[in-house]
């Protein structure tokens, strides 16, 4: 009474794996073995995959071009197929595989593009939450500002490329227009969020990724402050907390005494 | 959180709609266009927030609403995923469908989600199965699910029972209600060398509680014989709207949607397809119409 998952396993294997011949017993209408048949289970799964990939990841597609993008999907398909039926998560992965894609190695700016990509679908499906009045923000007294903690928006997303990935992710979205890029222009720091229903992506300073890393991970905004500094000598604490507030990535704060050494 | 007590009533009426696209959200919003209900993946709500949430919720507030799942993988010889069971619940909760309904298929496996409809072979064994899974949704949402027949390419040698002989027996120990998608009668009753009519004739009809439509597209089989794909990408085909008039005929007005995933037109392209429906289903003779005195 085992024939069910026996099958099943014979038949998913074999979709996944054109390597192996049809499992027995997949016939047409006259009780024949239909090839082509099972073909359209095998190409309904890769190419559905390939297809949910160009949707998460357009700018990379148009990189690339389509004949590229369908063969690097199909791979990465094969090596990491979906764990989950929300297909809305499907791709995690994807910038990490395309940094190892061979293939991709002369497009090094390529898996950093894909991460922008990656994190605007993630800020795109985040948890809702009010970003808070600029306004009340900056009525905290000064001397407290030092020990005050920041709720970022669930939303939020920040990396770090070493080449203009950013600036390469623009030109090649809906409206955008290639033109040439100087890679050794020197990197770029990106920060995503989406305080309402338009994700926004923007270039921060140096400091801010550093800054918001250590907001992220609960410090106060001196400790924040302090990460900054070793990153960049020049970082602007207040135009960056205006640039924050203004941005909608902050959702709530907390003015909770810190007798621990920040 | 349930959502305001001004949103739509929650049962679907025997009326045309269409899959709820992204394409389309800001069009519906604005222009509140005059239509029977929207359905939704299940899936592509599984997020916890953002634009797809917003909108839907606003238009539920307008507008029925259907919950079509595509993963829940009923017809694997596996145990359900409870994580994605308790997905559904919350969905439900929230959003209150008229109608919830899934697939008799499976997609999920050891190697993963799949992504695909994979269709079953029709033996005891997954009788069985099937129904112990439907048991199992059913009462873990606390109500009754729609079973969809399925668009499929080939036949299992195993087979012992029909399609319609399987789908009967689920119906008969599960108390599942059905959705007949007449595309899916006639993409699978020409790759199987089937007669559509005669399916739709000892289809368990007096179940039924949805119709689907869709487009399909045309290929060929290793014989050269016609090998219909359930695209979802074009406008119902004539011969499906006249099978699904021949349906309409013996079922009576019921919820029918159409189906349009990719390629997917602008909003008046896919309006149409519904009012075509509607306007099927309002030129159908009561007197023919045999079955609706049971509904």
């Amino acid at each position: 009474m085992q024939q069910l998952a026996e099958r099943q396993r014979g038949f998913a294997a074999a979709l996944l794996d054109p390597g192996l011949p049809m499992p027995d017993g997949l016939v047409g209408p006259d009780g024949e073995p239909g090839p082509k048949r099972f073909a359209v289970y095998r190409n309904n799964v890769v190419a559905g995959l390939t297809e949910t990939l160009k949707d998460a990841f357009p700018a990379v597609h148009r990189i690339v071009g389509t004949d590229f993008f369908r063969a690097m999907a199909r791979a990465y398909v094969l090596v990491e197929p979906p764990r989950s039926p929300i297909m809305l998560d499907y791709g995690a992965g994807f910038p990490d595989f395309i940094r190892q894609f061979d293939p991709a190695a002369g497009l090094p700016y390529l898996a950093d593009v894909a991460r922008i990509e990656r994190a605007w679908t993630e800020a795109y499906h985040a948890p809702e939450a009010s970003p808070i009045d600029p306004g009340v923000f900056m009525a905290i007294a000064p001397d407290q500002l030092p020990s005050v903690r920041l709720a970022l928006h669930p939303s939020l997303r920040i990396l770090r490329s070493q080449f203009p990935a950013l600036t390469i992710w623009k030109m090649n979205v809906a409206d955008g227009v290639p033109a040439p890029v100087d890679l050794a222009a020197g990197g770029e720091d990106v920060l995503v969020v989406r305080p309402q229903s338009d994700v926004e992506v923007r270039s921060i300073p140096s400091g801010s990724l550093e800054f918001l890393q250590a907001l992220a991970d609960g410090k106060p905004v001196l400790a924040a402050l302090e990460a900054a500094l070793i990153a960049s000598s020049h970082f602007d604490l207040s135009a960056n907390l205006s640039d924050l507030l203004r941005a909608g990535a902050v959702v709530g704060y907390s003015l909770a005494p810190d007798t621990r050494r920040a | 959180m349930p959502l305001p007590s001004t949103c739509a009533k929650d049962r679907i009426p025997a009326r045309g709609g269409v899959g709820l696209k992204a394409e389309h959200y800001r069009t519906i919003v604005e222009s509140q266009p005059d239509i029977g209900f929207f359905e939704v993946h299940a899936e592509n709500y599984m997020g916890a927030g953002g634009p797809p949430h917003r909108y839907l919720s606003a238009i539920r507030e307008r507008y029925p609403l259907s919950l079509h799942g595509v993963g829940l993988s009923i017809g694997a010889d596996r145990p359900l995923d409870e994580d994605h069971l308790q997905r559904l619940n919350e969905l439900i909760e929230w959003y209150r469908p008229g109608l919830f309904s899934e697939h008799l298929a499976w997609s999920s496996h050891d190697t993963g989600f799949l992504n695909d409809l994979l269709p079953v072979p029709y033996t005891a064994e997954t009788l069985v199965r099937v129904v112990e899974h439907i048991d199992q949704v059913q009462n873990s949402l606390g109500r009754q699910m729609l079973l969809e027949n399925p668009s499929t390419y080939l036949a299992f040698a195993e087979s012992t029972y029909s399609e319609i002989g399987f789908i009967a027996e689920v119906v008969r120990r599960t108390g599942c209600s059905l959705l007949l998608d007449v595309n899916n009668v006639y993409v699978a009753s020409t790759n199987q060398q089937w007669d559509p009519v005669a399916y739709i004739d000892a289809y368990p009809l007096a179940h039924v509680q949805e119709i689907h439509l869709a487009g399909y597209t045309r290929e060929a089989d290793d014989k050269g014989r016609p090998l219909l794909i359930d695209t979802h990408n074009r406008p119902v085909d004539e011969i499906v709207w006249d099978l699904y008039a021949y349906a309409v005929g013996l079922i009576g007005p019921v919820p029918t949607l159409i189906e349009w995933d990719a390629d997917v037109p602008a909003w008046p392209t896919l309006k149409q397809e519904a009012d075509r429906a509607e306007a099927i289903m309002l030129a159908t003779k009561p007197e023919a119409v045999r079955h609706a005195a049971a509904r």
